[in-house]
C-alpha cells in the first residue's frame, strides 16, 4: 500500500494537484482533497480488463483486428467522444486522417458557444492564477460553479494568501442569472455573494442592458427579465470601479439558442471595460474529460477546433455539419468509433451503425457495440497530459496504478498501425 | 551505410569554405572525413553545378505554444485557403499564415530548412510548446523561455536580491522548462498591464513594483552571461512598433554595458518621428549602433505584403494595437502571474504608407548593418509574415534591381522616405549562408549543427543555383537531415523526428525552498508538478533532447 501525493486531476477542470491518494494494488482511496467531482472519479473500480468483440472476450489483437475489419472499408466514420490525453488525442487524428473520418467532441455542441464568439471576435481573456491573486470583484454569468468545480471558490476566491488583493474576503462575488445552490461563494466572514436572478434564457437580454450601462448608453427601460436596470447599473459601476474584475461563464450552461451571441456580448462588454482606464477579463469554464485537450491537440494537428472531418483528404472544419448526432441521424455516418477514457457512464449513441468503443473500464451498454476496448484512465493508470479551464495550463497526469491496461494512445495507433499495413502498399 | 556528395558548390561559412568545390561524406547521420584506405560508397550524388550549404536554422520562429494555437483558431477561413491533403507519408493539415504543426515541419524543410526555435516559451505554458513542437516532424527545435514580468523575478528585484538568488532563478527556470535560451518581452511591460498600465517606457516603473525594465534587463542579461548559456539574452524592447522607439532602442543599447544582448525582431523598434506623416525610419541610426556595438546581434522581423497574423506575449502592445486587426477580431490573455499574450491578424498593404515604410526599414536594416553573424534572417514568423516568405525575402537582399522594381510600386510616400533605392549591397551565397546558418547555430550555441565539417550532423541542403533567388531557396534539389535523405526537388519524400536543442545550467538546489512556498501561496499548481521531466519529451518514442555545452563549461 502506498500514498501518492500532489496528484493532479484530470476531471474537475481546474487541474486540481493536491489530492493525495492511496493505492493498495488497483484500489484507490482520496485521503485528502478530493471533492464531489473528483473523489468517485479516482475511486471508480475496475471492472472489464480484456477486450469484447460482439459481446465475447477477445485478445487485444482479436479486438484490433475486428476494429480496423469495421474501418476499413467505410466511407465517413465518426470518432465521438474524444475524451482522452494528448497522447490518445494525436493517436486519434492519426487515425482519423488515415480514414477520412470526422473527429467530434462530445462537448462541442457546448463549447461552440465559445468559439463562434472566439472567431467572430475574439476576446480577453485570464487564467486562475491571476484570479487568484488579482480580482478583486468576480462575477458569475449563468452558471452554478461550486456544482461544476466544487473547489473554485475555496482555491482561486477564499485563497488565504494573495498577491496584490490584501484581504481576499473582502472580494467582491456577483451571480447574474442562475443563482448558486450552495454557499461556497459566501465570504468566510459570512458575506454572501449578491445575486441578479432571471431565467437563462433571459440572460441575452441582461447582459445586453448591462453592456449598454456599461458604455453609458441610455436605458429607457426600468426592469430587464425581472432585474432592475438600476441594479445592473450598480453592477457596471462596480465593473468600471474594480481594478481587475473577472467574468466568467461555462458555455454548456448557456443552454438556449445561439447562446454564442451571448458569450459575445459579455467578451466585448469586457474589451469595452478595458477601454475605460481600467482592467476586466474574461474566464471560460471548461476543461471536463479532455474537452479542451481534445480541441487544443486538434488544434495544432489541423488549425481547427475537434470538429473536422478527414474525409476529403485534409482537415474540413464545420461547427454544425461534423456533429455526430446529425451525421449519424441522416445517415451520412458508416461506422462510429467512440473514444472516451475519462467517464464510464459517458457511452456512446445508440446506432445501428458499427460500433467500435475504446472506454473507460466499467461501461454498460444498452446495446453492446461491435468492438469494446477497455482502456486505462490517463492520470490513473497511466500518465499523460490535460488542459485545464484556462485553456492555458496543461497539467502532468500521474500514473498511480499497475491496472495492465492499455492506454488510448496504445489502441489508437495499434489499430491506425494494422490498418496502414491493410491499406499501403 | 556511406553517401558521398560529390562535386558540390560549398558554401560553408563556420569552416570558411566560401564556393569552393568539394565533396562530402555522411556516415551514420554525420559528416564524417573521406574514409581512408579501401572503402565502398553505398551511396553517390552527383551534385556537379550544384550548390551545398547546411540545413537552415530559424532562430526566431513562432512554432509552438499556446498563443500560436489561439492564432490558429482564431483564423478558420486563412486555413480555408491553403488545406493540405495527407499523402501515405505526410500527414494532412493547413498553411499559411500559422500552419499546423505537421505542415510547419514539411515547409520549412520543403525549403532547406532542419532548426526552428520558438522564442517565446513562458513557463507555464512550456509543456505546450514542447507538445506542440513536438508534432512538428523532420526539424529540430528549442525555446528560449520567457522571463522579466513574472511576478517571482519582480518580486526578487523589490527585494533587493543578489544577482547569485537570479542566477539560481533564471537556471532553475531554464531547466524546469526545458529551454535554450532565455527572452524578455517588453520588460515588465506585460506585468504593467495586469495594473492597468499601457506603455512602459525604458526607465519608468512598475506602478506596483517600482522596477524599470532597465533594472530587468540588466539582471536578465547579466545571470545569462553568468550561467554561460550561449544564447545571449533575447530581448523583445519596450515600446513595439511607438514612432520614436528608436531612441528607447538606442537607449536599451548602451543601456546594457557591454553585455551580450539579441535584440529581436528590430523592424518593429526602429521607427522615428520624422516627415508629415510623423513616422519615419531609424534603421540607419539602429544599424550604426549596431555595427558599432560588437555585443548585439539582432534579428530584423522583416514585414512582407499580404495576410497574417501576429501573435505575441506583449499583451500592452498588442491590446494597443488591436485597433488595426484585420479581420477585426483578436485575443489578449493575462497568464498565471508569468506572462500574458495577445493575438491579432494584421493585413500589410503595400499602398499603407506605414506597412510599406516599416517593409523598407528592414530591409534598409538588412543593407546597413555590416556583419553577417551579428544579423539573421527573420519575418518573427508569423507576425511580420509567415516563414513560407523567406525565399522571396533572400532575393529582396541578393537583388538590387529586383528590390528596387519592388520599391518603385510601393506608397510613393514611404518610397520617398527611404534610402533603400540608393542602397547598392546585394548579400552574396556566403552571407546568406552565415545568417541562416553558421551564425545562428554559433547564436544559438548549437554544438556541431550549421557547419559541414567532419563531425557535424549531416543536415544538408543541396539547392540548383539560378540567379532568381526565390527560385533556387523555394525548391532545394536535396536536403538531408542527420543524414537521412527528406526532400527531393522541394518535395518531402521522407519523414523523421528532430531532437530538443537544451541548455541545462547549474543552480542552487536551495532555490526551491523559496519557489516551493511561493507556488504553494500564490500559483495554482505544485512546484514538482510544474517542472517537465525528460521522460515527457521523450516517452512518445518521437522526441529526444539533446544538450548543448556552456560557456567555460567543458
Amino acid at each position: 500500500m502506498t500514498e501518492i501525493t500532489e496528484v493532479p486531476s484530470p476531471f474537475c477542470g481546474v487541474g486540481t494537484d493536491d489530492l493525495k491518494i492511496q493505492v493498495d494494488g488497483v484500489t484507490l482511496k482520496v485521503l485528502e482533497n478530493g471533492c464531489a467531482v473528483n473523489t468517485p472519479a479516482f475511486e471508480q473500480a475496475i471492472t472489464d480488463t480484456q477486450p469484447r468483440v460482439d459481446g465475447q472476450i477477445v485478445s487485444l489483437d482479436v479486438a484490433v483486428a475486428k476494429a480496423v475489419a469495421l474501418l476499413k472499408n467505410t466511407a465517413l466514420p465518426v470518432i465521438g467522444g474524444c475524451a482522452t490525453d494528448v497522447n490518445g488525442m494525436r493517436g486519434l487524428l492519426a487515425l482519423a486522417d488515415r480514414c477520412g473520418a470526422v473527429v467530434d467532441n462530445m462537448n462541442f455542441t457546448r463549447a461552440r458557444n465559445n468559439f463562434l464568439a472566439l472567431q467572430d471576435s475574439g476576446w480577453m481573456n485570464t487564467t486562475l492564477a491571476e484570479v487568484k491573486n488579482r480580482c478583486d470583484l468576480f462575477v458569475v454569468i449563468g452558471a452554478d460553479l461550486e456544482v461544476v468545480v466544487p473547489r473554485f471558490f475555496e482555491r482561486y476566491i477564499w485563497n488565504a494568501e494573495s498577491m496584490f488583493i490584501e484581504h481576499t474576503d473582502q472580494r467582491e462575488v456577483v451571480y447574474l442569472g442562475t443563482a448558486p445552490s450552495g454557499s461556497a461563494s459566501t465570504s468566510p466572514s459570512g458575506k454572501a455573494a449578491q445575486v441578479l436572478p432571471c431565467a437563462t434564457e433571459d440572460l441575452p437580454d441582461v447582459v445586453a442592458v448591462l453592456r449598454a450601462l456599461v458604455k453609458d448608453k441610455p436605458i429607457r427601460a426600468e426592469s430587464v427579465a425581472g432585474i432592475n436596470v438600476a441594479d445592473l447599473q450598480v453592477l457596471a459601476d462596480k465593473l468600471k470601479a474594480a481594478k481587475y474584475s473577472v467574468i466568467t461563464w461555462a458555455a454548456g450552461a448557456l443552454t438556449y439558442r445561439h447562446a454564442e451571441l451571448t458569450v459575445q456580448t459579455v467578451s466585448e462588454m469586457i474589451k469595452d471595460i478595458n477601454n475605460q482606464n481600467t482592467r476586466c477579463s474574461g474566464l471560460p469554464l471548461a476543461g471536463k474529460e479532455g474537452d479542451l485537450t481534445a480541441n487544443q491537440v486538434c488544434g495544432w494537428t489541423t488549425g481547427y477546433p475537434a470538429r473536422t472531418r478527414f474525409s476529403r483528404g485534409y482537415p474540413e472544419y464545420d461547427p454544425f455539419m461534423n456533429d455526430t448526432n446529425v451525421l449519424i441521424a441522416e445517415g451520412e455516418a458508416d461506422a462510429l468509433v467512440w473514444v472516451q477514457a475519462f467517464n464510464s457512464k459517458s457511452v456512446p449513441p445508440v446506432t445501428e451503425l458499427p460500433t467500435i468503443v475504446v472506454g473507460r473500464s466499467g461501461m454498460t451498454f444498452s446495446k453492446e457495440p461491435d468492438v469494446f476496448i477497455p482502456v486505462g484512465t490517463p492520470g490513473i493508470d497511466h500518465v499523460g497530459h490535460a488542459y485545464r479551464t484556462d485553456n492555458v495550463v496543461a497539467i502532468r497526469l500521474k500514473k498511480l496504478r499497475d491496472s495492465g491496461l492499455p492506454s488510448t494512445a496504445d489502441v489508437l495507433n495499434a489499430i491506425d498501425k494494422v490498418l496502414r499495413e491493410e491499406t499501403v502498399c | 551505410m556511406l553517401i558521398k556528395l560529390t562535386g558540390g558548390q560549398v558554401y560553408d561559412p563556420a569552416s570558411g569554405v566560401d564556393g569552393q568545390i568539394q565533396d562530402i561524406y555522411i556516415q551514420d547521420g554525420r559528416i564524417v572525413d573521406m574514409p581512408v584506405g579501401d572503402f565502398k560508397i553505398d551511396k553517390e550524388y552527383d551534385l556537379h553545378g550544384k550548390v551545398v550549404m547546411s540545413g537552415a536554422i530559424d532562430m526566431h520562429t513562432h512554432i509552438g505554444g499556446g498563443k500560436g494555437n489561439i492564432a490558429r483558431t482564431l483564423l478558420p477561413e486563412d486555413h480555408r485557403q491553403d488545406p493540405v491533403s495527407r499523402s501515405d507519408i505526410t500527414r494532412s493539415g493547413c498553411g499559411h499564415a500559422m500552419p499546423s504543426t505537421f505542415v510547419t515541419g514539411y515547409r520549412y524543410a520543403e525549403m532547406g530548412y532542419t532548426a526552428g526555435f520558438e522564442p517565446a516559451v513562458l513557463p507555464i505554458n512550456a509543456r505546450q510548446a514542447h507538445m506542440e513542437m513536438g508534432d512538428i516532424p523532420i526539424l529540430d527545435k528549442g525555446g528560449y523561455v520567457m522571463l522579466g514580468s513574472d511576478d517571482y523575478l519582480l518580486r526578487m528585484l523589490t527585494a533587493k536580491k543578489d544577482q547569485k538568488a537570479i542566477n539560481d532563478y533564471v537556471a532553475w527556470t531554464m531547466n524546469a522548462a526545458k529551454a535554450i535560451g532565455v527572452k524578455v518581452v517588453n520588460p515588465g511591460g506585460i506585468n504593467a498591464f495586469k495594473f492597468n498600465q499601457r506603455k512602459l517606457d525604458l526607465d519608468e516603473q512598475n506602478a506596483h513594483y517600482g522596477v524599470t525594465p532597465r533594472d530587468i534587463l540588466e539582471v536578465l542579461a547579466t545571470a545569462v552571461k553568468e550561467l554561460g548559456v550561449k544564447h545571449p539574452l533575447h530581448v523583445h524592447g519596450c515600446n513595439l512598433g511607438v514612432p520614436g522607439n528608436v531612441q528607447t532602442t538606442l537607449d536599451t543599447i548602451q543601456g546594457i554595458g557591454g553585455l551580450p544582448m539579441h535584440l529581436t525582431h528590430i523592424q518593429f523598434h526602429s521607427y522615428g518621428t520624422e516627415g508629415d506623416m510623423k513616422f519615419s525610419s531609424g534603421a540607419a541610426q539602429i544599424a550604426e549602433a549596431v555595427n558599432n556595438n560588437k555585443n548585439i546581434t539582432i534579428d530584423v522581423g522583416q514585414v512582407l505584403f499580404g495576410q497574417t497574423v501576429t501573435a505575441s506575449g506583449d499583451s500592452m502592445r498588442q491590446h494597443y494595437n488591436h485597433k488595426f486587426a484585420s479581420p477585426n477580431k483578436w485575443v489578449v490573455m493575462d497568464i498565471e502571474c508569468d506572462a500574458g499574450c495577445g493575438v491579432v491578424p494584421f493585413k500589410y498593404k503595400d499602398q499603407n504608407f506605414v506597412n510599406a515604410l516599416q517593409w523598407a526599414i528592414g530591409l534598409e536594416t538588412f543593407l546597413l548593418v555590416n556583419d553577417p553573424w551579428r544579423i539573421f534572417l527573420t519575418t518573427d514568423h508569423p507576425n511580420g509574415a509567415p516563414f513560407t516568405s523567406y525565399p522571396h525575402l533572400i532575393r529582396l537582399l541578393m537583388d538590387r534591381s529586383f528590390r528596387n522594381e519592388v520599391l518603385s510600386t510601393i506608397h510613393p510616400e514611404a518610397q520617398k522616405m527611404t534610402t533603400l533605392a540608393s542602397i547598392t549591397r546585394e548579400y552574396t551565397l556566403q552571407e546568406i549562408a552565415i545568417m541562416t546558418r553558421a551564425g545562428a547555430a554559433k547564436l544559438i550555441g548549437l554544438k556541431d549543427r550549421g557547419g559541414l565539417s567532419a563531425g557535424n550532423w549531416a543536415d544538408i541542403t543541396v539547392y540548383t543555383d539560378n540567379t532568381n533567388r526565390q527560385t533556387m531557396f523555394e525548391k532545394p534539389d536535396y536536403m538531408f537531415k542527420d543524414g537521412e535523405l527528406v526532400v527531393v526537388d522541394g518535395k518531402v519524400v521522407h519523414t523523421k523526428w528532430g531532437t530538443t536543442h537544451v541548455v541545462q545550467p547549474d543552480f542552487d538546489p536551495s532555490v526551491e525552498t523559496g519557489l516551493k512556498d511561493y507556488f504553494d501561496r500564490y500559483l495554482t499548481m505544485k512546484l514538482g508538478n510544474f517542472k517537465i521531466s525528460d521522460d515527457e519529451i521523450t516517452e512518445d518514442g518521437r522526441g529526444s533532447i539533446t544538450v548543448h555545452p556552456l560557456n567555460g563549461v567543458a
